[in-house]
């Protein structure tokens, strides 16, 4: 058995539209976790971090399909399982995954301890109903959640609360992985660093033993994951330990983007903040060659044809068609 | 800029929702007073009563208690003429920008608005430069958009094109209550240069409602620190952020994550 809880090789997902178009969203990801790290994936709006959250998952619904690829977890490939196999076994059991604006969908009129024994009659039919709410307020008392909250309504509850809840009940299977897409974005800061060591404590407790964390607030992924990828268009443009990406990024477009980081520190008043003219590109119409050659001011015209080199750097991994030594000559550069 | 020009002046403004048992102060007995040119932040957490606060500045709500003065005189909101000529001159940007424009306006009749609110007599050249003039602005291609609705923009493309409109009407004072929350950080930087270029052009008065303490710190002059209701903490944006004195005020800035030091997660 490999070290590597998840491995992710190829993986390509499209959108069809219905002029019966492929948009890929996702284009040939490859990444692994180790059991035990968080990864940290970061990119702007529409760039495909929330498709591939979702396609991890093994589930696929219209309009979003599955291309090729293959998603192991501790070596199976859960790509070759039935629905109904996927269901059962490994959504919320191995996988976990909390979706955007989750604490929105819990249904009003059911009680905090429905959507526990919901889940439980399908997994753990054995239990009875006492053992699912002694199990439940355990689960929550550990966690340092209030035992009344499993009595309240949904609408009860804080913003921050609700979405505590559906953290907790989500992995009240124990899922090996978790992913979590943007838990905090709605959120305050208070309510948000409550999220955050929630998460923690459930790390901590081996409850789940690896996060994939989306977001774009880049200094929360410092504080929160191992290592941290960045998404573009489709693809993944760098990946590295977080101290490396979030001060010694060497992709040009991770450079622009840690340099839109707003934090109160002293310094950080009068500083110019980096802003990335333009969008990314329109995914029906990849562009050829760097798919980032559009925005990135170093791009040359070698840039916009040929297939972009997968390139090192130590552990790290970056696409671009140079090497590291010239990006950051160009970087000290423009500094001075 | 100057720090003399009073600009909107509230004292004890107060605002009470409900009866009885129901009864909740959402702003208590709030005093502030906001300069011309100056950029304000009014930050808190979620339930701290900025947003109602800013409603009351914009006469969208009216104050139970307290008053405010705007340019030194009562303000007045009692006839539609009065109304329209503060409406002149008070503008806002509000967090959900799929919510703040009329689904069934395609974006030339939006922006026609904005010359038809001013008053202006123009001829239909000098209308589409000026609509051009807008978007150019805030970098988006006025040929592109004048058919579109507005479901057919992006979050970003939406929010930019909210400051289009404040371009094009330049009021004295822009209440943005929280405007790039629901942006990601790469538009968050394009939107606040949009808005501080904004303020050195036009010398417009600019309120931000955030939680975000770092956008704050880095865009403003002075911060009111909100708590319930309460102002509890206020002064130069270094002041309070480096140097904050009250309990409030210090928990809000621990909480927020920083890069170059620890970020205490507590046990």
């Amino acid at each position: 058995m490999s070290a590597n809880i998840l491995e992710v090789s190829g993986l390509k997902t499209y959108y069809k539209t219905r002029l019966k178009e492929k948009v890929f969203a996702v284009d040939g990801v490859d990444f692994d976790l180790e059991e035990g790290k968080t990864l940290g994936i970061a990119g702007e709006s529409g760039c495909g971090k929330s498709t591939l959250a979702l396609s991890l998952m093994g589930f696929y619904f219209p309009p979003l399909h599955y291309g090729s690829g293959s998603i192991r977890i501790h070596g199976n490939d859960i790509m070759k399982l039935s629905k109904e196999q996927l269901r059962s076994k490994v959504s919320g059991r191995e996988i976990a995954y909390i979706p955007q604006a989750a604490m929105n969908a819990l249904n009003p009129t059911l009680r905090i301890i429905r959507f526990i024994e919901d889940i439980m009659k399908e997994h753990r039919p054995e239990l009875s109903k006492k053992q699912v709410w002694e199990l439940a307020s355990e689960r929550f008392k550990t966690l340092n959640l209030p035992e009344k909250v499993l009595r309240s309504y949904p609408n009860e509850l804080s913003g921050g609360m609700k979405q505590r809840t559906v953290i907790a009940i989500s992995t009240i299977l124990n899922p090996k992985v978790l992913i979590a897409d943007e838990p905090t974005s709605a959120l305050d800061v208070t309510s948000q660093k409550a999220v955050i060591k929630l998460l923690k404590d459930l790390l901590n407790k081996k409850y789940i033993r690896s996060l994939v964390f989306i977001t774009h607030e880049l200094p929360l992924l410092y504080h929160v994951t191992d290592d941290i990828m960045v998404m573009y268009a489709g693809e993944i443009v760098e990946r590295g330990t977080a101290e490396q990406m979030i001060f010694d990024p060497v992709h040009p477009y991770t450079k622009k983007l840690m340099g839109s980081i707003l934090v109160p520190e002293e310094g950080m008043k009068g500083q110019k903040l980096a802003a990335i003219p333009g969008a990314p590109p329109n995914l029906k119409q990849v562009p050829p060659g760097c798919r980032f050659a559009e925005r990135c001011s170093y791009a040359r015209d070698e840039c916009k044809v040929g297939k972009v080199p997968v390139q090192t750097n130590g552990g790290n991994m970056y696409r671009c068609h140079f090497d590291t030594d010239t990006l950051k000559e160009w970087y000290a550069n423009e500094q001075s | 800029m100057s720090n003399r020009d009073l600009l909107i002046r509230g004292q004890d403004l107060t605002k009470v929702f409900g009866y009885g048992n129901q009864k909740t102060t959402a702003v208590d007995a709030v005093n502030f007073n906001f300069h011309k040119g100056e950029i304000i932040s009014i930050v808190g957490e979620s339930g701290s009563g900025k947003t109602t606060l800013a409603k009351m500045i914009m006469g969208l709500l009216k104050e139970s208690g307290g008053s405010i003065e705007y340019k030194g005189q009562p303000r007045s909101l009692k006839s539609h003429a009065d109304r329209k000529r503060y409406w002149k001159d008070i503008q806002a940007i509000f967090q959900d920008p799929f919510s703040s424009f009329n689904l069934f306006y395609r974006v030339e009749k939006l922006l026609m608005d904005c010359i038809k609110l001013q008053g202006l007599k123009l001829s239909k050249e000098e209308q589409q430069r000026k609509m051009r003039e807008a978007c150019s602005f805030v970098n988006l291609k006025f040929e592109e958009l004048h058919n579109k609705y507005p479901f057919e923009l992006s979050g970003g493309q939406m929010q930019r094109l909210m400051i289009a409109r404040i371009f094009m009407l330049h009021p004295k004072v822009l209440i943005a209550d929280e405007p790039t929350s629901m942006v990601d950080a790469c538009s968050r930087s394009t939107i606040l240069d949009m808005l501080l270029k904004l303020r050195d052009e036009n010398g417009m008065t600019i309120i931000f409602i955030t939680h975000d303490v770092g956008l704050a710190y880095y865009v403003s002059d002075t911060i009111y620190i909100m708590e319930k209701g309460k102002i509890v903490e206020s002064g130069p944006a270094e002041d309070i952020i480096l140097n904050p004195q009250h309990k409030y005020t210090q928990q809000l800035i621990s909480d927020v994550p920083k890069i170059h030091s620890a970020w205490d997660l507590g046990s």
